[in-house]
């Protein structure tokens, strides 16, 4: 947010830290969060606050148990809140669906869930849409369209809360939690309360239908809050020849694409911010100003239905429809003002080209020749790259066909042009396990190729655990690589349990993964990637040893979590250009692809980029030339 | 600024890891305290191993514009990697665009892997010379590692843009930034950096 050598009245923020600020402005008491791009900075943001405003903040074990902790804080009469990616949102279901039958109890307590949805998926497996969830779990659903107005849609979030006892929703996405701009900061302002619980009544959903009936009822009460709040909006003229209807990203996209057509005479926008339960009758009543409307949204035509819902039950008719259902806007990746001004030109005859035919004509014959793809990589010194180096090499040497579970986390690069592309499958958090379960089952149907699960230290905890006890007990034949490089690597470091850290940096129990394992029961091996020749046997032995849960842990910090901590590079790598066999083999670079390994096109050898090397060492021990050297730094 | 575009767009691009991002909230809070209005976009994540990444800035004295940039409509592209340039180029160049980059190549994995050769640096050079109105191009990294930290790659590119005067912003504003934002320890190696980037482009020839 600052690096603290000021106190100003405002702040250039990115859209999660004002997200975060504006919970601070409403005087949160507990915060909590599980990593996940593009989440991660609200929990981050908080950190600094936690002791002199006196907050829990937690980097939880996943999304559901983290909501389960700030919606307790919430029945003790506390004001919580609980962040986390899109995907996270679906681990944390369970829980919300059956908060919202409950509700938060009388306590005056608020929680606000704020999910990071990743439209084109940036860095995500899916660009899944969560605004169907919010309607799918009955909870109050609210899509910020600017920054300043995420902070204070956030403040409001929690009034709705309160005054509801119900958990509210409040969606946001790549293009705001990722973005940044000038913000006015307000008072931090906790209330001084004393949280208490009522050991006389129980809080359950039980009996389900009345208590459904009863949410029903809830969320009209709700809608009629919705129906004039002022977030939503109207800017145009009276009676324009279309009116852009939007949400979050689409709003600031619609005004770009009006501007640069030129067209603000003409078509007016219809932002809504409050999207579940639907305003119906402000947006049947802003609706009737004109007959074609254009829907911008990302990613599913949500507002699109709604829309079409609300012409029905308010017996609007002869209106025209254009968005996702129609094709005039993608149904996948992100919104832009680009596909907004595509979809206004077609369906309103204007002629626009976004700059010179000329231009392309050059780009295409001057510049997309010389473009290459720039695919992800593991970073210089990432343990990551070894270990996969030696799995690779284990597997085919074993000669059966092993089967490779993947990940979500660094190591899920392998499968990007940077890696091996060992890992054969790949889902979500802790799936690599749950599917190595599965196959590890199928000897009896005749299936005899080994099954080997890979995932990280944080996902191990995250997700992974309750498939191994499952793989125990059922008896399933696998291995378990757990690559522990002592991080939540991939969104910025955060601890998790066996780090023996919590969020504010302290000491914190550590909970070793491999005494949680041989608890469990497996057979646990502890091994250090760096030593590849050492990992190679490792592995190999593992795969004879047919029969079981093993589990294998490869621990090495993450290079950019060791150069924090020492700067010094372990060793200065040089090539012998003597004994380096050039094109005739290329080991180095083609299989091994560190980035700090490249081609010398003149020389013909290969040669160390000393502005990136991290000396880890680890190309040493791959050369089959011995044309790699090492020498400690003194 | 005489000929303001409205919105002013400025892309800063790279690749993951070279402190993109850093250099663009330096520019986005140095135009805020001149009272514009800035919103910055960027995709930070997993393109942080290694891949393109990009920030768009889009500077306004009306309001807030959505932080991408549409396409042809950059005035500025930034690029701590000469063919990250040309990628940016590619969709958001137009024959009014100018470019400051870097001059130092990184290597995509599908070069490392042999899949695909990296064409000449002069090549490159060429192609951004002849795609953009204006064309500087910076040995940043090299000016880094004489000041003894490849890091302060993007500081030297921020004093290049500052001495290209393609920007309303000062070397003052740049450096009273730079002294607000930056660690104590680390300040007067990044003032170091912002003037050697910026004595590379003040008063030079642009291509």
């Amino acid at each position: 947010m600052n690096n603290g050598k000021s106190q100003e009245a405002t702040s250039f923020l990115l859209g999660n830290e004002a997200i975060a600020r504006a919970a601070l402005e409403a005087g949160i008491h507990f915060a909590s969060g599980y990593p996940g791009t593009p989440s991660s900075e609200i929990i981050r943001t908080i950190v600094p606050y936690a002791e002199k405003s006196n907050i829990h903040v937690e980097w939880s074990v996943n999304e559901k148990v983290g909501c389960e902790g700030a919606a307790a804080a919430a029945f003790a009469g506390l004001r919580s809140l609980a962040a986390m990616k899109n995907a996270g949102l679906s681990v944390a279901l369970d829980f919300l669906t059956h908060l919202s039958m409950t509700g938060l109890g009388d306590n005056n307590g608020a929680m606000v869930v704020v999910v990071c949805d990743d439209p084109d998926g940036h860095s995500s497996g899916d660009e899944t849409d969560s605004r169907w969830l919010a309607r799918f779990s009955y909870a109050p659903l609210l899509e910020p369209s600017s920054i300043p107005e995420a902070r204070q849609l956030m403040q409001w979030a929690y009034d709705v809360s309160t005054e509801f006892d119900c958990h509210v929703m409040l969606r946001s996405y790549t293009r705001l939690s990722h973005a940044s701009t000038m913000i006015e900061l307000g008072e931090i302002n906790q209330k001084d309360v004393k949280p208490q619980t009522d050991s006389s009544v129980s809080i359950s959903p039980y009996v389900a239908r009345p208590k459904h009936a009863a949410v029903l009822k809830r969320l009209d009460r709700i809608r009629e809050k919705f129906e004039t709040a002022s977030f939503n909006t109207y800017e145009g003229p009276d009676q324009p020849q279309l009116i852009i209807v939007c949400s979050g990203s689409g709003y600031l996209c619609a005004r770009d694409a009006i501007a640069s057509l030129d067209i603000g005479q003409s078509v007016g926008i219809l932002k809504l911010t409050t999207l579940w339960p639907f305003p119906k009758k402000w947006t049947a009543n802003h609706l009737a100003r004109a007959d074609r409307f254009l829907i911008a949204e990302e990613v599913d035509p949500y507002i699109e239905i709604h829309v079409k819902e609300t012409m029905v039950d308010a017996g609007l008719e002869g209106k025209q429809i254009f968005g996702k259902e129609s094709g005039h806007i993608p149904a996948y990746g992100e919104i832009t003002p680009d596909r907004i001004i595509a979809a206004l030109s077609e369906i309103l005859g204007i002629e626009y080209r976004g700059g010179s035919e000329e231009y392309d004509r050059k780009i295409a014959s001057q510049a997309d020749p010389l473009i290459i793809g720039r695919g992800l990589a593991w970073c210089p010194g990432c343990p990551h790259r070894a270990t996969f180096w030696a799995l690779e090499k284990a597997v085919k040497k074993d000669r059966r066909n092993a089967y490779v579970t993947g990940d979500i986390g660094c190591y899920t690069l392998d499968v990007f042009p940077g890696g091996k592309s060992v890992q054969n499958l790949l889902h979500a958090m802790g799936s690599g396990a749950g599917l190595a379960t599965g196959l590890g089952q199928l000897g009896r149907f005749g299936y005899h190729q080994p099954v080997i699960a890979v995932c990280g230290d944080s996902t191990f905890f995250h997700g992974s655990i309750p498939a191994l006890i499952n793989a125990v007990t059922n008896k399933s034949n696998l291995i378990q690589i757990v690559l522990d490089n002592q991080a939540t690597a991939m969104t910025g470091f955060q601890p998790h349990p066996g780090t023996g850290t919590n969020a504010l940096g302290m000491p914190a129990p550590k909970i070793e993964i491999e005494d949680l394992c041989r608890a469990l029961g497996c057979d646990v091996t502890v091994a250090d990637p760096f030593d590849v020749r050492s990992s190679i046997r490792t592995i190999r032995n593992l795969l004879k040893k047919d029969g079981g849960v093993r589990v294998l842990i490869m621990r090495r910090t993450c290079e950019l979590v060791r150069v924090k901590q020492d700067k010094r590079m372990p060793y200065s790598i040089y090539v012998d250009q003597q004994k380096c066999k050039g094109e005739e083999c290329g080991i180095c670079t083609s299989e091994f692809r560190c980035p700090g390994l490249v081609w010398d096109n003149f020389e013909n050898y290969s040669t160390i980029r000393e502005d990136i090397c991290s000396g880890c060492g680890v190309c040493v021990d791959i050369c089959p030339f011995n044309a790699i050297a090492r020498e400690e730094v003194a | 600024m005489k000929n303001w575009p409205e919105p002013f767009n400025l892309v800063v691009c790279g690749v993951g890891g070279q402190g993109n991002i850093l250099i663009s909230r330096l520019i986005g809070r140095i135009l805020t305290a001149q009272g514009y209005t800035v919103s910055i976009g960027e995709t930070f994540g997993a393109a942080q191993r290694g891949g393109s990444v990009f920030s768009s800035l889009r500077i306004s004295k009306k309001y807030l514009h959505s932080p991408l940039v549409p396409k042809g409509q950059a005035n500025i592209i930034l690029s701590l990697e000469p063919m990250e340039a040309l990628r940016q180029m590619k969709f958001l160049g137009n024959s009014e665009v100018r470019v400051l980059s870097n001059t130092k190549i990184v290597q995509p994995a599908d070069v490392l892997a042999g899949r695909a050769t990296y064409p000449d640096l002069a090549e490159l050079e060429s192609a951004i010379a002849a795609l953009s109105a204006q064309a500087w191009f910076v040995p940043a990294t090299d000016i880094a590692l004489d000041l003894g930290s490849a890091i302060v790659t993007n500081i030297v590119m921020l004093g290049a843009l500052v001495g290209s005067q393609t920007m309303p912003i000062s070397l003052a504003q740049a450096e009273d930034e730079v002294r607000t934002t930056i660690p104590n320890s680390q300040i007067e190696l990044n003032l170091e950096a912002l003037n050697r980037g910026y004595q590379v482009t003040l008063g030079a020839d642009a291509a």
